[in-house]
């Protein structure tokens, strides 16, 4: 059996009044793709963005509950976000690669984690794009503008970049739903590479794109979290009528 | 054609499928030869400032054109036309603007960034923001009467460029604070977030990425501001600088005059010559404007993304 | 307990620096709320002593302004000066109102692309020339112009230098205006467009009021920077306080009252020293109130798009 990599219980979330996420008790294993999906609003990419505690930043957010990440609490006072998010990395729906240079934009997390060593540097921009199966298509041009790159390789950037603070954990908010079909079954391609070494947790609105990449599911409905199994089970075989209305395609 | 028919209202004239949409009735033609003329009517008041900006750019040129040349850059004020020149008021100006530029730099994009990054959106919040509104509305004279009570007498440095320099600040800060903002504004939130899931702190985040993606806008913003300063003469007036200057200053505790000022000062005199110099003068105070305007517009055009 | 300690940093001396950064931030951004107290508190004081020796009644409501004769005929009374204002204000407004507002459709609604990238540039630099250049133009070109057509008129005189003023304030209102056009969305000028108006039909019944909120308060805002108009005034208008509603004659304003005294060699103890604070306070409650109403108007009737 493997490692829980992260472990929720009794995690509730509200924006105002609005009570947003409601009792999410969920375990997430080590070195695989765990997906999250429902309709529009039902809390998932909520739920993500707490695990790398970016729901911080907006104001007026309670949360309450506990999050385990090897068994620390990561909303303990001493924990500091800074370094909670170096190893929790996490990708965005559209890509958002800075308007510096490829190389610039990989080197960003290590330079701002302290790493100045210009070999260092190279080795790990390298490594990283490589990881993010970048490295053949923009090897002759890391000194270019990373905004001259298409959507795809944007997003694979992004991921790059993400790869290069060398987090154990990956959060993707629906990464792909910003790009043609092509580019996504590239990142699919690529998620799969790697869950060898990381925790994998994806948002998507793909119920086809969750069966295909991920080991486990989560479905979650109006801040309830419905139903959580093998993908395998999930969709062949779902406990709860809600799951099975939802993938039959009777809502949402 | 029944449809068509209904289209063009109460037409008279017979119909063909060509026409249909082209004859215009009556009130149709007239509406379009109101819009016509109200377009000639628009364009001729928007013409309006051209041709005055041009008026005045003739006038001031064909009076001091020929006064323009080395000496009057390199001569003191002087009684004598023939002699008087701008040294002493070209280098106050470069003195009060090398002051105000960084310090209104400084104050103006910490608070912009304190305002657009940290701040919360309580009531510090609304005090600062409605403080620097009605700072923008506030006339460049009163600056002059703050400078003079605060700077001049209260912390008694006198008529110098450093009094004169922070009225200036303090007149042009609201300028540089809000067209910070805005361009730190415009920084797409996409990339902040990118920065702050990285690990990365508020701080590093702003001067990584906030910063460089914002930095022509703010750059032409202060630049616009600094033009300002330069052009301004009441508040220096009124803080004193002085109008009959012939040295340069050569501390910041110097007394001093600047360009507006002795282009006031000539133009307040009898003889009918130092008009010309005075024409002269604006041509020199114009085309430092208009360089300054220019490196503006183009830092805006290059990095306009 | 290492593992405790996985989410956390070492204490460095950079996360202590780092965390003082927000501190210093807010102290910029504080400097504009003490600069607008400081404002108030400067000319008050003084104010506060000019009417220990001034009655309140007989400042408000004098028409007599004689602050720079010999102490036995000295009469404080402001409203020659806030007439002098008003007439220059009134005379700017009926320039640059309908101007600025005719530009201001022009560019928003009218303009092809190419024209626009043209005439926006020369609004700004027109907006960015130096008052004392229209003071200067004001004497040089539009007071001769006037006296070409009335022989009688004084050199100094309210006309020319409300021409003047208005010239200076109509970037100012079609900037803004055009701004507060510009954000009224297509979708509704295409609604308006697919049921056949003209360009102008949409420009005047559709985008106009729309705006009006904006254009409104650009108006309000262009005026109290006439209010508070300085160097044009002293320059063109003369430096007679003078009861009147007669635009051909010579009038002093607030503003140039203010320059005029401090140009001279006043003791900072005199009664004339302690007017030009309590003539500053009127002008700032002026533009204090009229810049209020202009935000005031701004909001309470923006549209909701």
């Amino acid at each position: 059996m493997k490692h829980h990599a992260i472990s929720v219980q009794d995690l509730n979330l509200y924006y105002g009044d609005k009570h947003a996420l409601k009792d999410i008790k969920i375990d997430i294993e080590e070195k695989s793709v765990t997906a999250l999906i429902g309709p529009s609003g039902c809390g998932k990419s909520t739920f993500l963005r707490t695990l790398n505690r970016m729901n911080d930043l907006i104001s007026g957010v309670k949360i309450s509950g506990v999050i385990n990440v090897h068994d620390q609490n990561i909303y303990d006072n001493e924990v500091e976000v800074e370094m909670l998010r170096k190893q929790i990395g996490m990708v965005f729906q559209a890509p958002n690669p800075f308007p510096k240079s490829i190389y610039d934009n990989v080197a960003y997390g290590p330079r701002i984690h302290g790493m100045r060593n210009k070999n260092e540097l190279d080795q790990i921009v390298e490594k990283s794009l490589r990881g993010a199966a970048l490295w053949d298509e923009v090897k002759d041009r890391l000194k270019d503008r990373a905004t001259g790159l298409s959507g795809g390789q944007q997003q694979r950037l992004c991921i790059a970049r993400a790869l290069a603070v060398e987090p154990e954990i990956l959060l993707m908010d629906e990464p792909t739903s910003a790009l043609d079909p092509i580019s996504t079954a590239k990142i699919e391609e690529l998620v799969q590479e790697l869950k060898q070494n990381y925790t994998i947790v994806i948002v998507t609105h793909n119920m086809q794109q969750a069966a295909r990449i991920s080991d486990k599911t989560a479905f979650f409905l109006n801040g309830d979290l419905i139903e959580y199994n093998d993908t395998d089970t999930l969709f062949s075989n779902p406990e709860d009528q809600k799951t099975e209305d939802y993938i039959t395609g009777r809502f949402g | 054609m029944a449809t068509q028919d209904t289209f063009e209202g109460k037409n008279t004239s017979s119909l063909s499928d060509e026409s249909a949409f082209q004859k215009g009735s009556a009130r149709v033609t007239y509406r379009r030869f109101k819009n016509k003329s109200a377009h000639a009517l628009f364009l001729g008041a928007t013409l309006i400032g051209v041709v005055i900006l041009a008026i005045l750019l003739y006038d001031i040129f064909q009076r001091g054109l020929p006064y323009l040349n080395s000496d009057f850059i390199q001569n003191f004020a002087s009684r004598r036309p023939s002699q008087a020149g701008i040294q002493a008021a070209l280098w106050g100006s470069i003195w009060v603007i090398a002051v105000t530029a960084p310090l209104t730099f400084v104050i103006g994009v910490a608070s912009a960034i304190y305002l657009e990054e940290y701040s919360q959106k309580g009531f510090l919040y609304r005090f600062i923001q409605l403080s620097i509104g009605n700072l923008a509305g506030v006339p460049s004279i009163v600056f002059g009467m703050l400078g003079l009570t605060i700077f001049v007498r209260q912390l008694a440095l006198g008529r110098s460029v450093l009094a004169g320099a922070l009225t200036m600040t303090l007149l042009i800060l609201p300028i540089v604070i809000v067209s910070a903002r805005e361009a730190i504004a415009s920084v797409p939130n996409a990339l902040r977030h990118a920065s702050l899931a990285m690990g990365a702190t508020r701080w590093q985040t702003i001067r990584q990425v906030v910063l460089p993606y914002s930095l022509p806008g703010i750059l032409t913003g202060t630049i616009l501001a600094l033009s300002r300063a330069i052009g301004e003469t009441a508040p220096l007036i009124m803080v004193g600088a002085v109008t009959y200057v012939a040295f340069n200053p050569t501390s910041l505790m110097d007394e001093f005059t600047v360009l507006p000022i002795q282009i006031y000062n000539w133009m307040g005199q009898p003889k009918e010559e130092f008009q010309y110099l005075a024409a002269a003068g604006i041509i020199v105070l114009l085309a430092i404007l208009l360089s300054m305007n220019a490196i503006a517009i183009y830092l805006r055009n290059k990095f306009q993304r | 307990m290492s593992q405790s300690n996985r989410f956390k940093r070492k204490k460095t001396f950079r996360n202590t620096l780092e965390g003082m950064i927000p501190k210093i931030l807010l102290a910029c951004a504080f400097l504009s709320i003490i600069t607008t107290f400081a404002i108030i508190f400067t000319l008050l004081s003084e104010t506060v002593s000019f009417f220990q020796e001034v009655p309140f009644l007989s400042f408000i409501t004098g028409t007599e302004w004689t602050a720079l004769f010999s102490e036995a005929q000295q009469q404080f009374g402001i409203l020659p000066l806030v007439a002098g204002t008003l007439l220059i204000t009134v005379g700017a407004a009926i320039v640059a109102i309908p101007v600025g507002l005719a530009s201001a459709i022009y560019l928003s609604e009218f303009a092809p692309e190419r024209v626009r990238k043209v005439l926006k540039p020369v609004l700004e630099v027109l907006a960015g020339i130096p008052t004392i250049v229209y003071g200067y133009f004001a004497i040089t070109v539009i007071t001769p112009m006037l006296r070409f057509f009335m022989p009688e008129l004084n050199f100094f005189n309210a006309l020319s230098a409300s021409i003047a003023v208005g010239i200076m304030i109509i970037p100012m209102i079609a900037s803004l205006s055009e701004d507060a056009m510009r954000a009224v969305p297509d979708h509704i000028r295409e609604a308006a467009y697919g049921l056949g108006s003209t360009r102008l039909e949409v420009a005047l019944k559709i985008v106009l009021p729309a705006a009006l909120s904006g254009v409104i308060a650009s108006f309000v805002l262009a005026l109290s920077r006439a209010i508070g108009e300085t160097m044009i005034v002293t320059i063109a208008a003369g430096a007679t306080p003078n009861l009147t509603a007669n635009p051909t004659e010579t009038v002093q304003t607030m503003t140039a009252f203010m320059v005029q005294a401090a140009s001279g060699d006043i003791s900072f103890q005199s009664i004339v020293y302690k007017s030009i604070y309590a003539v500053g306070m009127t002008l700032f409650v002026f533009t204090l109130v009229m810049n209020l109403m202009a935000q005031w108007i701004a909001r309470r009737f923006r549209e909701e798009y």
